[in-house]
């Protein structure tokens, strides 16, 4: 037991004295935060919109009066037309248009569905969910003070159009795909890299002949990447949180332990990968290739699932990335608990164990 | 005299490819033993099956009085061992190293910090001690991995090419070590492809392809061959071979 503790110590002794990889642990996730907040937040001030209203009462004005009063919005143009907004968004005048419905207070108290819909452009995707995100955000307030003033129960529908890609939909917040590429990036490439020198450097094998035994070798060198991976998801929400204004909908607990069970998974594809070379820079390119790549494109970070073709689709099922992003995802925007995200949960569980085995055996063979 | 290591027809198969090929062998204590071979010959193959790193594909081999098939993790705990790539971390300063192979091995930081200093000594690496390894010169590495392939006082030790790639001065210095080491009773198992460290030896094989060709002292050996060096041995074992 005290061996393992010398492991890790040694461990954080590495990373602590490599000045290129603290840079990458700490430095990257800060800058992509800070450069994607500060581009969002920049542009979300005072983003130029388009309106088009052909109800004109009294709801339709008010949920008008608090966009326009939010600070995030300003009025370009009231749109007569569909044909106006769109010849806005052409000409580029206008990040994102608010669509009233017609008779929008009638319909209302006849109990019919009220929905008003948000069109932004989805050239810039990041950009676009985070207006829709506030202005749905700020229906929504202002249906929950209805709610109180008068016990009308009045059900305002947002809906989300993206022009261009209307699949765009599934893009959310840069946040949650932050999180799985650090994840990733931290605790299965870092940990490939770290095992497979020891293992170029020989010292792996006089570990392997001391006393200590190799699953505890292998944990002392995998938990600093734990507690990292751990404290730079931390970072990332705070992060998130001050420069976006992005809150924890959900369970915070939760989202914690999905993260965990998530960097579980990391570690041990990073293991996986480690009991498969012997060279540090192969094992840094597959975990390029083989990890980062597949997370970035298919876990639906940057590109929707949907709109992939068809293998690529089904290739994006096996990556945990993918499914950890719907659970995080759902957790913090939706604010869901556990029985929403408890399939997708499972089948991280079950990919764990897969890895794992997987690993296990190939470091038997190895031994063989 | 007592046998320390015993092997009988080990042989480790890779795929089709035989490298160890039934090799049988006795180690006494507080012998040096050579491992001669070119590269390839199957040497590291040979030790690590010794040192419980690999699992034999068939034959027999005791070490310490354990079995190697069911008493690898006896094994680890009564040998110490030197592998043949670099077996010190760069980036950590030379207490360090000791501080955690001496804590890998199990001593308490009481004992280890009692030792080091002695250790340093010995070594003559006492104003060095908070240096960091990569700035050490290889001969100086080298002797620093001895001594911690040693810290935990085993009673046999593994060295696998623990002299490569550095001047006859300093391999000379790095046998002398072995020397003091030896004469304290300790077994020495040593593998090189420097014919003339042969001669260091108590005894030595020489391997090729996988099979031991000769056995023996050096002395006798040369006899045996009609050879004035070891050199000339391997040459014509070589020779034999092809
Ligand atoms: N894990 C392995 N898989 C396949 N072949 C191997 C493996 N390890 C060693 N060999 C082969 O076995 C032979 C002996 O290798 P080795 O024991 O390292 O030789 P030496 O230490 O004498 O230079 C070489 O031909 C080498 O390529
Ligand atoms: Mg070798």
């Amino acid at each position: 037991m005290r061996q393992i503790g010398i492991i890790i110590l040694k461990e954080f002794f590495h990373i602590l004295r490599d000045r290129r990889t603290l840079l990458i642990l700490f430095g990257l996730p800060v800058v992509q935060i800070l450069v994607f907040g500060f581009a969002i937040t920049n542009e979300i001030k005072d983003a130029r919109i388009a309106i088009l209203d052909p109800s004109r009462d009294q709801i339709s004005r008010e949920v008008q009066q608090r966009l326009l009063s939010s600070g995030y919005f300003v009025l370009e143009e009231t749109a007569a037309d569909m044909d106006a907004v769109l010849r806005a968004f052409r000409e580029d005048r206008i990040k994102m248009a608010v669509i009233f419905p017609s008779a929008m207070q009638k319909r209302f108290y006849h109990d019919e569905k009220v929905q008003i819909q948000f069109i932004a452009d989805a050239a810039e995707p990041n950009t676009a969910t985070t207006l829709v995100n506030y202005a749905t955000a700020i229906v929504n307030d202002y249906q929950m003070d209805k709610l109180r003033m008068d016990d009308l129960p009045l059900e305002i529908h947002t809906e989300v159009k993206m022009l261009y890609n209307p699949r765009m939909q599934s893009v959310y917040m840069f946040v949650p795909g932050l999180i799985v590429v650090i994840l990733t990036l931290i605790c299965a490439m870092m940990t490939s890299i770290a095992l497979t020198r020891e293992k170029e450097l020989g010292t792996m094998e006089v570990l392997l002949v001391s006393p200590v035994r190799p699953f505890l070798v292998i944990l002392g060198k995998v938990v600093p990447y734990f507690v990292l991976g751990m404290i730079i998801t931390v970072m990332v929400l705070l992060l998130g949180r001050f420069v976006f204004g992005m809150p924890v909908r959900g369970s915070l607990a939760l989202l914690m332990a999905e993260c965990v069970l998530f960097v579980l998974n990391a570690l041990a594809l990073g293991i996986f990968i480690s009991t498969r070379t012997d060279s540090q820079m192969v094992a840094m390119m597959f975990s390029l290739i083989g990890l980062m790549m597949p997370v970035l494109l298919l876990s639906g970070f940057i590109f929707p699932i949907e709109s992939m073709p068809w293998p690529l689709q089904w290739l994006s099922h096996i990556l945990p990335g993918k499914w950890f992003l719907i659970i995080i995802k759902d957790i913090m925007l939706k604010g869901v608990g556990f029985s929403y995200v408890w399939k997708e949960t499972l089948i991280l569980i079950v990919m764990l164990l897969v890895i794992l085995a997987a690993g296990v055996r190939n470091f038997k063979i190895r031994l063989a | 005299m007592n046998t320390v290591i015993s092997a009988e027809n080990l042989t480790k198969k890779f795929g089709d490819f035989t490298a160890v090929d039934r090799i049988s062998f006795e180690v006494f204590q507080g012998e040096i033993f050579g491992f001669l071979g070119a590269n390839g010959a199957g040497k590291t193959t040979a030790m690590k099956m010794l040192t419980g790193l690999l699992r034999p594909t068939s034959g027999k081999a005791q070490v310490a009085g354990f079995d190697v098939y069911r008493q690898p993790e006896l094994i680890k705990q009564h040998i110490g061992y030197m592998s043949q790539r670099f077996s010190l971390y760069e980036d950590l300063t030379v207490r360090e190293n000791i501080e955690f192979y001496g804590g890998i091995y199990g001593l308490t930081f009481k004992e280890i910090r009692r030792k080091i200093p002695q250790l340093l000594h010995e070594l003559g690496l006492l104003e060095v001690e908070r240096q960091l390894v990569k700035s050490l010169p290889l001969g100086w590495k080298q002797r620093l991995a001895f001594s911690i392939a040693l810290i935990h006082e085993p009673r046999i030790v593994f060295l696998d090419e623990p002299t490569g790639g550095v001047d006859p001065i300093t391999r000379r210095q790095f046998w002398e070590t072995i020397y003091q080491s030896a004469a304290q009773g300790i077994t020495i198992f040593v593998t090189t492809h420097y014919m003339d460290e042969a001669e260091y030896c108590h005894r030595v094989s020489m391997m090729a392809q996988g099979k031991i060709a000769a056995l023996g002292p050096p002395k006798q050996l040369k006899q045996e061959f009609q050879a004035q060096s070891m050199d000339e041995i391997f040459l014509s074992i070589a020779r034999g071979a092809k």
